[in-house]
């Protein structure tokens, strides 16, 4: 089972530590990053495991907001994408 | 790996574009709760409605988190209350009760099925509910009420229409202290679907299963933004292209959606109806989508033809993305709860006449509109009627959800708040039908009936 993470912000430094620490904190194994940086705008998305996860989606999404304060921050399913764009 | 711009895509759906899970409605039989006894035939209703949908709610928050898609609104359908009340006697007021207590007790903020099915004739029951409805709906806040008035196949039940005229006025009348907001949770139909997710017009149908689970999605918004993206250059052809492509995405979302929570619940999965069901958010509107193909705005002469090219597109797209799409299925036009309608009706750029002829092509008819407090009932009326023949004579659904605001005239506004929003009161044609009322009867099912 597996999830995506969004994050939207400007950028600044540690980011990908703040997200990436409350991932393993939370026990989810980070199985891709992608990340850009455009001017001081910050993208990253980054896929997850959740399978052996020690709290819920809504947990790590509620974490993950407070480390990462004033960054957009999007934890979904991966399910969802693959229906949406895969037939 | 997911590509990143089909995550980007899909968040600036839910995000920007407001893509959401319009409802997930559960739709649970009633008839196994007849008894010869009201009291004993409530208490079944109220056992068997708290036990079946005990978790709706909960799950649907769960399936909201777990994805990050809004799930907007948990509902109930059940069986038309006139099949029961018709078995058991007594006041049908009492089941409107029961049900606004079931529902209060799981958390849903509908419930549809205060409904009787008359389009061939009243049997034991019908009169009695029909004629309660105003007061239901004005003592109750979470139950609908739809009456099925007509079909291809059996034609019109013209008494019934007559008595709708009545009660629509009269709905409005008790609630007029609440911006006639009953009226609003009444819907007349012609060929009235089964297996509809939508309210006010949900009722579980006798050909359903006990309990089922349908789902209806959402997204004029997505759809308004991909043809934005696309410009101006593209002709209509690939603007059906479009369409379509986005209607597959979000009805893909949808049967996800209703296909995990059915597993949940342990009930069947019945339909995804895909229907562009418009909000007064901004850019949420289908009125935009029409003035995004090239209107000046909704209402203007290319109206119908934009719409029926828009409601086509989209089932063609939602055909191919569930493995079974139901309900109503297209495009609503809402005039309350669109913003672009509003905009366009209180300019006067959209009359009721444009709009009967836009319901021809869109998915249901004359949703949400508002008409003077003071329009004569035999008008109503006849305004069913002219709906339901136009979903007569089309193979299609039809139905009038109209709201004479009480106290007020042409050009005023009324506000009900909320997802039904404002809507400015339209202007109707005076001119008296009465005659054609009174007379009564059935008109009969036209020729295309005949297909067997």
């Amino acid at each position: 089972m597996r999830a995506v993470i969004t994050v939207l912000g400007k950028d600044m430094v540690g980011i990908l530590a703040k997200v990436s620490g409350t991932c393993a904190q939370a026990n989810a194994n980070v199985i891709e990053v992608t990340q850009s940086v455009l001017q001081e705008f910050f993208a990253m998305v980054m896929l997850i495991d959740v399978s052996e996860m020690n709290c819920d989606l809504a947990e790590l999404r509620e974490n993950l907001g407070k480390n990462a304060e004033g960054m957009t921050i999007h934890v979904m399913h991966e399910n969802i994408f693959n229906s949406m764009h895969r037939i | 790996m997911l590509n990143m711009s089909d995550i980007m895509e899909t968040i600036t759906m839910i995000q920007e574009e407001n893509l959401d899970i319009r409802t997930i409605t559960m739709g649970i039989s009633l008839l196994d709760c007849c008894d010869s006894d009201a009291k004993a035939s409530c208490a079944k209703v109220y056992g068997k409605i708290c036990r079946c949908a005990e978790n709706l709610v909960r799950t649907g928050d769960e399936i909201e988190s777990k994805y990050g898609i809004p799930i907007i609104n948990k509902r109930i359908a059940v069986t038309p209350v006139a099949m029961l009340a018709g078995a058991s006697g007594g006041d049908p007021l009492d089941y409107a009760v029961v049900l606004e207590r079931a529902a209060a007790e799981v958390g849903v903020n509908f419930i549809g099925g205060f409904s009787a099915l008359v389009h061939k004739g009243f049997s034991p029951g019908d009169k009695d509910l029909i004629n309660r409805i105003p007061e239901a709906l004005a003592g109750t806040e979470r139950v609908c009420a739809s009456v099925n008035v007509g079909s291809t196949k059996s034609g019109i039940n013209m008494d019934a229409v007559a008595m709708m005229g009545k009660v629509i006025k009269r709905a409005a009348e008790l609630t007029a202290d609440r911006h006639c907001v009953g009226a609003a949770k009444l819907v007349v139909f012609c060929n009235a679907p089964e297996d509809n997710p939508f309210m006010a017009g949900a009722f579980h149908g006798l050909g359903e299963p006990d309990c089922v689970l349908n789902v209806g999605v959402s997204g004029p918004g997505v759809v308004r933004a991909a043809l934005a993206k696309a410009g101006c250059g593209k002709d209509l052809t690939q603007v059906a292209e479009i369409i379509k492509r986005t209607a597959f995405k979000i009805t893909r979302m949808g049967q996800m959606v209703g296909v995990e929570a059915s597993e949940r619940l342990g009930v069947p999965f019945g339909i995804v109806d895909l229907s562009l069901a418009p909000t007064p958010a901004i850019g949420d509107s289908v009125a935009y989508i029409l003035e995004e193909i090239g209107l000046e705005t909704c209402g203007a002469q290319g109206s119908t033809a934009a719409l029926a090219l828009l409601n086509d597109a989209v089932k063609k797209g939602g055909v191919m993305a569930s493995s079974s799409v139901g309900g109503l299925s297209g495009a609503f036009i809402p005039v309350s709860e669109d913003a672009g309608m509003i905009k366009a009706a209180a300019s006067g750029a959209l009359t009721l006449e444009k709009l009967e002829a836009m319901t021809a092509v869109c998915s249901v008819g004359l949703d949400m509109v508002a008409v003077p407090g003071d329009t004569h009932e035999d008008v109503l009326s006849a305004m069913i009627a002219d709906e339901a023949a136009i979903g007569m004579i089309n193979n299609k659904t039809t139905a009038v959800r109209v709201i004479p605001a009480i106290g007020k005239k042409a050009g005023d506004m009324l506000e009900f708040g909320g997802l039904l929003g404002s809507g400015p009161v339209m202007k109707v044609s005076e001119k008296s039908p009465s005659r054609f009322i009174a007379r009564g009867g059935r008109i009969p099912a036209p020729i295309q009936s005949l297909r067997n």
